[in-house]
């Protein structure tokens, strides 16, 4: 599966009960490491120190936090602050001008609670991209909408089910759930079985017996 | 004696056949219409790789009946605001005019409740151009949008191919010389040839104008089901809604026949006057013969008791209605002889008439549907004027053959072959035209990016 | 027989529904059924031809589509909050009632995200099988897409053909998996199953089959010139505008993009076979369905291809029963039969994923509706819908 760089397939590993064991720490995972039963693996998350990484941080300098790949996929993270200057530049001049996806994921124990995360693909290169864009709690990024059009619904998406609201966006409301919807799904402090108990009570007047 | 009644019974006695066919028509036509949708729908199935109705009755006989009785069962329904009186009139006046021009056609010889009236065909059309009043009043009164939308469609399109039909139709008279249903098919028989043969861009043009003129697909799209809006039948339930339906299919048998008669020789056998091609006559007898052995055939190999002794049974009937052909020969000293000219030409007739039909069945599910701008424009920029150069051609064909002596068929042939000219001219005109009236559509070509290696 | 009053079912007391979904009807809004200067017309959710539960608003001038707004989301069913709370073997029957037309792909994508999470690969012969079966399940959806597109638009018969064919390839998915549309044929780590004995032939004989039958859909359809006045310029999309807007598949190609997942970064067995991509000139109607046409006739090339050497071995790679990916994400996309099908996997370690999204490729592609239905009739909204090949359970998940 050629997906990205040109370095050599990672070993089959067989690891019948693998745990978390990553030597490199990155921004994106909080989660507690516990020591690895087996001979330490092929570090899956390492440092990114391309061509690619070069030129952003030569162009952007500080507002890009860190440059991993994981999986041999490279991931950038950025600084909400330059978002669209970012996009702008990765669509131009590196030719990124696929927005594959565009989806947020939540952290709620760390400071900076979502992290935005675009997946960028060049037809020229051939090559994928991951930007990782920290947000905190009622941060409103830019839209990017102006640079890819397929950002959209992407971001309605991303308000509908996170919250996260996006200043700029030409029509920006629910898309999925139903415009009188309370709450924002996928955060991980929203209940499933919350909603399920609060809507039997009040339709059906009884207790859920979930 | 009372003389009302003296007078009703000496009208009764003089036109006891008119009245006796018209009773027919009225009585048989919608159980044939129910008939004629069971055979579209197991034509249908044939087509599309599957069987049809098969449960009801042996072989979905049975499925008109049981079809007709859901409907009659059904909830009579009428929109709060719509207008009673006319929601209750709309359907029949369909039903009333596809049924009355029926009066003036000849199915054969000897069926025909307006015998010899002057201006038989002229007849039929006009009262079956009454059949629209009946779509867009149901269109109006069901108080409904999508309804008015959709019965204006539809009325447009009838309209327009009115007029198609229409000059088709003079061409045929202009060679007639008569409007006169019984005349019509004589001077075929005269003139030993069908008019199909003789301006073959007349039957045409009529024959797609007749599709259009019943609803048919390809031009269905008043009635589709995957269209916004639903059309004028959407409020019609029950068996309203079935005589709209049967109103169609009525009409079809109605837009047939004038084809048939007009164009395909009416009742007369092909080459009628060719006398040795007489053998010709004994088909109808052969035919039913065959029909009735592929019975006996098949009904050996039904699985079911039921379906081969129906199977028998419909064998039987086909060779006892091919022992009356027989016997109706038009050999001398036969019993039936006097049966002959009535018989063979309602077979003949019928038989045209259903091959007419099984062509409506057998577009409608091949070919895809028009837009309705674009079978506006078929009806209006490529028929009419293909229709009227051909009337003028079949004029100056006759005056060719008539006043300077020309063979009738050589004239035929020239004219024919410059109607189709004109029509090649036509449809190269109509794709330039609809080419540049696409090109100022906001379309912008695409550029063909080699992105990547593949 | 009276005049009847309509009598409509009242809701019951007390139940708040939260979706509303009752039909708007826009004469009443407008106020005046003529002479208004647009007119909105609702069309769905409830529509034989918007292929599921789509609702789409159309601003109207006269006869033709000024603006669009597409409601979706009644087919929404929490999929990616549901699978922070399922492991990932217990995730993999929820990815194919998205796409329930293609469940199969929806299930390779998936296994294929996993697996690279995992850092495994699944054995040779696994991959052959996947890739014939992915194939064949590429044309069950091209099938089922070309016959309901030529129903809308008026054609009857191509949709018997069509399910016809269907119906070979869902009985070869039945022998070997047991189930016909959501088969949840793999699992992450190969195959479960071994292929049935007769799989190869059964294939064959069915790739034999098939080219003359999509001989006979081509004759039908291709040169029919009612058809062509149908699909010609009706939904154009140019290439710099499906780039943009994100679109992918065989919209993508039929604008003129060569390109395809398949040989742009090859999984499964997908490097090893020949195949053509299919590429249009216009990004019309009529491009995209002579794309997808072609694409079944290469899907077919590679089926024959692949039967002819399935590698002898194992199925299924050493991955053991309880699956723990190390910390980390991937992101894994395929070529599914209606675009990009992504899958983006977050591992916090345990056995649950933290978060996994599903790059929909029907949900972009709506997007372009907009845009490609403007300047059209009416009646050529419903070719565009159907061109677009969207299936509601993957737009709304």
């Amino acid at each position: 599966m050629a997906d990205e760089s040109k370095a050599p397939q990672s070993p089959e590993s067989s690891q019948p009960e693998v745990t978390g064991s990553s030597p490199a720490q990155s921004a994106a995972g909080a989660s507690p490491s516990s020591p690895a039963k087996t001979a330490a693996p092929a570090p899956l998350q390492v440092p990114l120190n391309n061509e690619l990484s070069g030129r952003y941080r030569e162009r952007f300098g500080a507002v890009i936090l860190d440059a991993i790949e994981d999986r041999k996929q490279s991931i950038l993270i950025v600084d909400a602050a330059q978002l669209l200057e970012i996009a702008c530049y990765s669509r131009d001049e590196e030719k990124f001008d696929l927005l594959e996806d565009y989806t947020a994921v939540d952290w709620p124990r760390r400071e900076k609670r979502f992290d935005l995360v675009a997946q960028l693909y060049s037809f020229t290169h051939n090559t994928r991209l991951r930007l990782k864009i920290p947000l905190g709690f009622d941060e409103q990024p830019d839209t990017i909408v102006p640079i890819w059009p397929a950002a959209n619904w992407l971001e309605r998406e991303i308000f509908d089910l996170f919250g996260i609201a996006f200043r700029g966006h030409p029509n920006l409301k629910r898309i999925l759930l139903p415009d009188e919807w309370q709450g924002h799904p996928l955060r991980k402090d929203y209940d499933i079985l919350q909603q399920d108990t609060a809507w039997v009570r009040e339709n059906l007047g009884i207790e859920s017996g979930q | 004696m009372n003389p009302t009644l003296h007078s009703i019974l000496a009208f009764v006695e003089a036109w006891w056949v008119e009245l006796l066919c018209a009773v027919l028509i009225v009585l048989v036509v919608p159980l044939i219409a129910g008939y004629i949708v069971l055979v579209e729908r197991k034509v249908m199935a044939d087509m599309q790789a599957r069987l049809g109705p098969m449960r009801v009755g042996p072989h979905g006989l049975l499925q008109p009946i049981a079809d007709a009785l859901k409907l009659l069962i059904k909830e009579d329904l009428i929109p709060d605001n719509a207008d009673q009186f006319i929601f209750w009139l709309a359907p029949v006046l369909s039903m009333t005019a596809a049924l009355t021009s029926m009066g003036a056609i000849a199915f054969g010889p000897w069926f025909q409740v307006a015998r010899d009236i002057n201006i038989g065909l002229l007849f039929v059309v006009g009262v079956s151009a009454l059949g629209p009043f009946g779509i867009v009043l149901g269109g109006w009164a069901s108080n409904n949008h999508y309804s008015i939308i959709g019965a204006l469609r539809s009325t447009a399109q009838l309209i327009s191919y009115e007029t198609t039909a229409g000059f088709a139709l003079v061409s045929g008279f202009l060679l007639a010389g008569t409007l006169n249903v019984r005349a019509i098919v004589e001077t075929q028989r005269a003139d030993q040839a069908w008019y199909v043969f003789l301006t073959p861009v007349g039957f045409f043009t009529y024959l797609i104008a007749s599709i259009a003129e019943t609803n048919r697909a390809p031009f269905d799209l008043p009635e589709a089901e995957s269209e916004l809006v639903a059309g004028y039948m959407t409020e019609y339930s029950g068996f309203r809604w079935s005589l709209y339906f049967l109103a169609e299919y009525a009409n079809m048998i109605v837009v047939a026949s004038v084809g048939t008669t007009l164009f395909l020789g009416g009742w007369l056998r092909p080459f009628p006057n060719v006398h040795w091609l007489g053998w010709l006559d004994a088909v109808p007898a052969v035919l039913l013969a065959v029909v009735g052995a592929y019975c006996v055939l098949r009904a050996g190999k039904q699985p079911a008791r039921v379906q081969s002794l129906f199977l028998w049974a419909v064998a039987l009937a086909c060779f006892v209605v091919a022992l009356i052909f027989a016997f109706a020969a038009p050999f001398a000293h036969l019993p039936l002889q006097f049966m002959h000219d009535g018989l063979y030409g309602a077979f003949w007739f019928l038989l045209k008439v259903s091959a007419y039909i099984y062509l409506f069945m057998w577009l409608r599910f091949t070919l895809p549907r028009f837009r309705f701008d674009q079978l506006m424009r078929l009806g209006w920029h490529i028929l009419i004027p293909l229709a009227l150069i051909n009337v003028v051609d079949v004029g100056i064909a006759l005056a060719l053959s008539s006043e300077f002596g020309w063979n009738r068929w050589l004239a035929m042939v020239v004219t024919t072959v410059a109607t189709l000219g004109a029509a090649m001219l036509l449809l190269h005109w109509n794709d330039k035209y609809s080419a540049a009236a696409s090109a100022a559509l906001p379309a912008e070509s695409s550029i063909a990016e080699d992105s990547h290696a593949g | 027989m009276g005049p009847g009053k309509s009598r409509y079912r009242e809701r019951p007391v007390g139940v708040k529904i939260l979706a509303d979904t009752v039909h708007e009807n826009a004469a009443l809004k407008t106020g005046t059924l003529f002479g208004a200067d647009e007119l909105v017309i609702n069309m769905g959710p409830q529509h034989p031809s918007t292929h599921g539960v789509l609702r789409v608003k159309l601003k109207l001038d006269g006869e033709r589509v000024v603006g669009s707004e597409c409601v979706i989301g009644y087919l929404h069913r929490g999929v990616e909050k549901i699978a922070e709370n399922r492991t990932y073997q217990q995730f993999a029957p929820y990815v194919d009632r998205m796409d329930y037309v293609a469940a199969v792909s929806n299930g390779l994508g998936y296994c294929e995200a996993v697996e690279k999470l995992l850092v495994v690969e699944a054995p040779p012969r696994a991959r052959v099988i996947r890739t014939i079966l992915t194939e064949l399940q590429r044309i069950a959806s091209h099938l089922l897409w070309l016959g309901t597109h030529a129903l809308d638009i008026g054609a009857l018969t191509p949709l018997f053909y069509c399910m016809r064919e269907r119906e070979e390839i869902l009985k070869i998915f039945e022998k070997y998996c047991g189930a016909r549309l959501t088969t949840h044929a793999f699992r992450i780590g190969g195959l479960q199953y071994e292929a049935y004995d007769n799989l190869e032939k059964d294939v064959e004989r069915f790739c034999k089959d098939f080219e003359g039958r999509i001989q006979e859909y081509s004759d039908l359809l291709t040169g029919n010139s009612i058809w062509i006045g149908r699909t010609r310029n009706v939904g154009l999309l140019n290439s710099a505008d499906c780039i943009a807007l994100g679109a992918s598949g065989p919209v993508l190609r039929a604008s003129g993009v060569k390109w395809d997942l398949r040989k742009a970064m090859p999984y499964a067995a997908y490097d090893q076979y020949k195949f053509e991509i299919p590429v249009g000139t216009r990004g019309d109607t009529y491009d995209r369905y002579m794309v997808r046409i072609e694409e079944m006739r290469q899907s077919r090339l590679i089926c024959l291809q692949a039967i002819e050497n399935i590698p002898a071995g194992p199925i299924m790679a050493r991955v053991g029963k309880v699956l723990k990916p190390p910390v980390g994400e991937v992101y894994h996309a395929i070529e599914s039969p209606k675009g990009i099908l992504g899958y983006y996997i977050l591992s916090d370690g345990s056995t649950q994923p933290y978060r996994i999204r599903i790059r929909p490729p029907s949900f972009i592609n709506l997007q372009a509706l907009d845009k490609m239905i403007r300047g059209h009739l009416v009646t050529d909204v419903v070719a565009i819908i159907g061109t677009l090949d969207i299936v509601l359970g993957e737009v709304d998940r």
